[in-house]
């Protein structure tokens, strides 16, 4: 095989890996956090059981609201924008991957071995991720455990990469200045002095492009995905720019115009349930407390502007009136729950239930909601009640709510 | 480096702290797949539908699928340009090969990005979770491919345009100094 590309070389692969290198931790730090936004002490969090395989847990914060919908724009709009420069990266190094011998010793066996489980493993996180924020499903297996599983197989063949070719960035980084090439037209680009690792082509076609242009390139492309990608999490005027996007939408002016997490028929939910019969019931205290929607009307509202922020990157912030959880605590007697368990009127299906930590419950921001943006809710954003905690991961704001139990 | 390479680099190809790193990296990798479950791995009564598969599948579609495939069309793309390069009209040539690559790889990227959508892929799930169809986005796409292409084609006569005013003027120049 034949290698021409004129620019390949340690300094462009360098450029590519540095901002990686800059960039991947975030991405994967913030998956991490997300995992423990869900609550995994509550035995909510999916995978339920990782072993070791976990930052230190603690109780996630409800403020500032917007911090779920930080970490996780952050995750998705990153990880996507970093997709043109992964693909750079790769295609840097491609002579690498048909090197001949293919094994020159037990070391290079073994460093190709952890650069399969690297590329295997950031392909297979880019992927999934990809597909699930476009509710497809196509994989088949649990995305959730892979996902997760997948980004610690990373971490740990990034980690062993970063150790073992740190110096060589570094120096190859210093070999060319990037102001200089930033000034380079294509007239006086050539290719890179040879270097150890075959990376610069012994035979090498005239350029068609500069350095600064194949940066262009992969910056521009960046970019143009940024541009697409932020609408959905940053919300607003923006949000039509994600054009390409399940939640690129604008619906409307209406008060309930706004974002759907899962609609009312998908969840099987029966006007039936939530007409006059409907009441909640809330638990842990001596008695069961049954209370009806007027009832509720008739309690203390509190208005509150919150995210509804997903797992999948895109928000919408409302304003919501409802209920305090704490007022609730109270009324079931339990004054300082450690935890409350929420249930929805949704029979089936993995987000029926929800547990709110101790200061998820108590936040004074925390409500179960009947009213958003001045009117009812809508069915399909939970009516007669749901739950909206600041900084709650999306799915746990429990729409069509039936019970509340507080746990001491 | 030491001048001479210990028994253990010999044997090794590299030194101890290499093998240090990797069995740290094996281990970590090797954890996370128990966790995960060997037998997930393969847990499918579709055999493209298991974690391995795609693991090793997103490697080899990016490196032996996608990036021949590209530089194959660069080739082709390369060819064309090449076959008309004649001396004729040295001075005015503007090379169209990045005006052709750039909006094909952007409506590569989105096409790579966001196919779920375009070829409503996923229709059901799509449908349950946000209340839409995915209707909109092929025709997106086709329209903000055409909106790439058209710019291009705007910067490639601005360019070439630019490249012939300059020509004129220089001959020009070069016409009055003789006529000087």
């Amino acid at each position: 095989m034949r290698w021409r590309s004129p620019i390949r070389g340690p300094w462009l692969t360098s450029v590519f890996g540095a901002v990686l290198l800059a960039a991947l931790p975030v991405v994967t730090l913030t998956g991490l956090l997300s995992y423990l936004a869900y609550a995994p002490q509550l035995g909510q969090a999916i995978p339920g059981d990782v072993g070791w395989l976990k930052l230190p847990t603690f109780q996630w914060p409800t403020s500032p609201a917007w911090l779920y919908q930080l970490n996780q724009g952050i995750h998705v709009v990153l990880g996507m924008v970093i997709i043109p420069v992964v693909l750079a990266k790769l295609w840097s190094v491609t002579p690498k991957l048909f090197t001949w011998p293919p094994v020159r010793s037990p070391a290079h066996a073994l460093e190709r071995l952890s650069l399969l489980l690297l590329v295997g493993s950031v392909l297979f996180e880019l992927a999934t991720g990809v597909l699930n924020i476009q509710y497809d499903y196509i994989f088949g297996f649990s995305f959730y455990a892979a996902h997760y599983f997948g980004a610690w197989v990373f971490i740990a063949a990034f980690i062993a990469h970063v150790c073992l070719k740190l110096p060589r960035m570094i120096e190859s980084l210093r070999s060319r200045s990037l102001r200089t090439e930033l000034r380079t037209p294509l007239a006086e680009t050539h290719p890179e002095p040879p270097d150890a690792d075959g990376l610069v082509s012994s035979d090498p076609a005239p350029p068609t492009m500069s350095r600064r242009g194949a940066l262009a390139l992969v910056g521009g492309g960046s970019a143009l995905v940024l541009l697409l990608s932020v609408g959905q999490t940053i919300g607003g005027v923006l949000r039509p720019l994600s054009a390409l996007l399940p939640r690129g939408r604008v619906l409307g002016d209406g008060p309930n115009d706004f974002q759907v997490n899962r609609t009312a028929a998908a969840a099987r939910i029966s006007p039936d349930d939530t007409g006059e019969v409907w009441r909640l019931t809330l638990r842990g205290g001596d008695g069961d407390v049954s209370l009806s929607r007027p009832q509720l009307l008739a309690m203390p509202q509190h208005t509150a502007d919150l995210p509804i922020a997903c797992v999948e990157g895109w928000s919408t912030t409302q304003t919501w009136t409802g209920v305090r959880l704490a007022d609730l605590a109270r009324l079931a007697g339990v004054g300082e729950p450690a935890s409350a368990q929420v249930e929805s009127l949704q029979r089936s299906g993995a987000f029926n239930d929800a547990a709110l930590q101790h200061n998820q419950v108590l936040d004074p921001d925390s409500l179960l909601a009947l009213r958003v943006n001045g009117a009812d809710l809508s069915l399909d954003h939970g009516f007669p009640a749901r739950i909206i905690v600041p900084a709650l991961p999306g799915v746990h704001n429990t729409k069509w709510v039936r019970s509340i139990e507080f746990r001491t | 480096m030491p001048a001479h390479p210990g028994w253990f680099e010999q044997i090794y190809g590299a030194r101890a702290r290499h093998l240090l790193v990797l069995t740290g990296c094996f281990l970590l990798a090797g954890y996370a797949v128990l966790e995960l479950g060997p037998d997930q791995l393969f847990d499918s009564d579709v055999w493209w539908q298991s974690p391995a598969v795609w693991f090793l599948g997103g490697a080899i579609v990016v490196d032996l699928v996608l990036f021949p495939l590209c530089s194959a069309a660069d080739r082709v793309l390369n060819a064309v340009p090449r076959a008309e390069r004649r001396p004729r009209r040295r001075g005015l040539r503007v090379p169209i090969v990045n005006y052709i690559r750039v909006p094909v790889l952007a409506s590569g990227l989105l096409l790579l990005l966001f196919f779920p959508g375009i070829i409503e892929q996923g229709k059901g799930s799509h449908l349950a979770a946000t209340g839409h169809t995915q209707d909109p986005f092929l025709g997106r796409w086709l329209w903000l491919t055409v909106l790439f292409c058209c710019l291009s084609v705007l910067a490639y006569s601005i360019r070439y345009g630019a490249g012939r005013l300059r020509t004129m003027r220089t001959m020009r120049t070069i016409e009055r100094e003789r006529d000087d």
